[in-house]
């Protein structure tokens, strides 16, 4: 079997991920920051280990400022429904995910202005652009770091001078970079960071949060859940302090133990080795796929400018075929359809049918991927 | 070493009694995670043990962290 669906969710995982799974359960598993005893406070060490490991792939300065969630989405709600009130103007661009389109979309009808910027057919974001659609009134950019169809990179240091510039906050939805591409908030201005566990940065599904900057101010960011957290229970108002304000009940401490054990395997790694490795594979992979007749590759071929997500048809095969073809007759697993971003979809002029996806992950090889190209050239010529 | 020695950082929750030992731990002072004394606090918190002779110098290591202390109170 080939996995190439990374970019949904990473497959392979190192092994100190797991390991640090047991050895919670096994061995620590009390109630972080509740209790006070030993076991109690050992599983708040792990959590907070955690959060040092995300401060520093991400170059947060305060760990106090990572917040832990369930996932991006949950992030990106937290981050929008919680700093954006009527009137508030949000840019953003074309090519979101409906992570970030749908919260938009249902804060547009509580009275939010909301302006989509297009990016270019190969998915590219002209920064003027952004600074053009800036008004009085503009509270917050909001972009993705990276997409999850074509793979493009999204020009967030530029976005986040211009933030600076005009005075407002740049949140990013680092979904498919986290783990897999540099990020640096402090040196990037990204007031916002919302990150998932489960794709490139190698952890548990069920495990994600937010960096939060020091532009952002706690108290009046809107926590979508209140309750207990540990911590100044005298009082029955929510604390303003993080990351109590926005971490209401106990957390994912399992799936924190092992996100923290991959971050920190990550970081051992480097980012940068991450990088060079995904990006070699990419390259061979749409060579590969872009010298089979009756195939189209999307977006930018630049490895500079994208990850190791590449969308691409086939004349004369619906997306659905094509998958399904290969998973039953090439044992090689793909995304096809939407992948849940219509606007990317009909920035690059593949909606409604979508694409065929492949999205490479750090355990991929070049073995992988010249059968999966092969596999597409045979599916291309009418097999099967 | 009687209770007498110590006094206790008092602060909002958890991960912050955990950023200030990681910064004790770094300048060397002596400190153990405690539950919160009753006549001190309700909560149901930890706070950080030290040695009442390192006030100053605690005081001092945990000024640019950005942690808010609540108090320190002697025990």
């Amino acid at each position: 079997m080939i996995y190439l669906d990374h970019a949904a969710t990473a497959f392979a995982r190192p092994p100190e991920v797991r390991d640090a799974m047991v050895h919670f359960l096994d061995r620590v598993s009390a109630n972080p920051g509740r209790s006070g005893h030993r076991l109690s406070l050992a599983a708040a060490e792990v959590v907070y280990e955690a959060r040092e490991a995300v401060a520093e792939l991400f170059h947060a300065p305060d760990p106090l400022r990572v917040v832990f969630g369930l996932n991006g989405t949950e992030a990106i709600n937290q981050a929008l429904v919680g700093l954006l009130r009527p009137g508030d103007h949000v840019v953003t661009s074309s090519l979101e995910h409906n992570a970030v389109m749908r919260p938009l979309r249902a804060l547009e009808a509580r009275g939010v202005a909301v302006t989509v910027v297009r990016c270019s057919p190969e998915g590219l974001l002209d920064p003027a652009h952004i600074e053009q659609a800036l008004r009085p009134e503009t509270r917050m950019i909001v972009l993705n770091h990276a997409s999850n169809v074509v793979g493009t990179v999204l020009p967030v240091a530029a976005a986040g001078r211009i933030a600076r510039a005009h005075g407002v906050l740049l949140l990013v939805d680092a979904a498919q970079t986290a783990g897999a591409w540099p990020i640096d908030v402090e040196g990037d201005h990204i007031d916002l960071l919302a990150f998932t566990g489960h794709k490139s940065l190698l952890g548990p599904t069920g495990t994600g949060g937010l960096v939060i900057g020091a532009r952002v101010d706690p108290g009046a960011m809107q926590p979508l859940k209140h309750g207990g957290t540990g911590s100044a229970s005298e009082h029955e108002r929510q604390p303003e302090f993080l990351p109590d304000r926005l971490e209401s009940g106990t957390p994912n401490a399992v799936g924190i133990a092992g996100l923290g054990a991959a971050v920190r395997w990550l970081l051992d790694r480097g980012i940068e080795a991450v990088q060079e490795q995904e990006a070699a594979l990419a390259v061979r992979l749409i060579a590969g796929l872009s010298a089979i007749a009756g195939v189209r590759v999307y977006g930018t071929e630049d490895p500079a400018r994208r990850t190791a997500t590449v969308s691409f048809t086939v004349a004369g095969r619906s997306v659905a075929e094509v998958g399904y073809a290969l998973d039953e007759s090439f044992d090689i697993l793909s995304r096809v359809g939407l992948h849940c971003a219509p606007a990317a979809h009909r920035t690059i002029g593949t909606f409604p049918e979508g694409t065929v996806r492949f999205s490479l992950g750090l355990f991929n090889n070049a073995d992988d991927v010249d059968c999966a190209v092969d596999a597409v050239a045979r599916i291309a010529g009418g097999s099967p | 070493m009687s209770s007498e020695a110590h006094a206790v950082v008092v602060v909002h929750s958890t991960s912050h009694a955990m950023k200030i030992t990681r910064r004790l731990k770094e300048r060397g002072l002596a400190w153990k995670l405690v539950p919160v004394p009753r006549h001190i606090s309700s909560d149901c918190g930890v706070c950080v043990r030290i040695l009442r002779a390192d006030v100053e110098a605690v005081r001092s290591a945990v000024a640019e962290l950005g942690v808010e202390i609540v108090g320190i109170e002697e025990i």
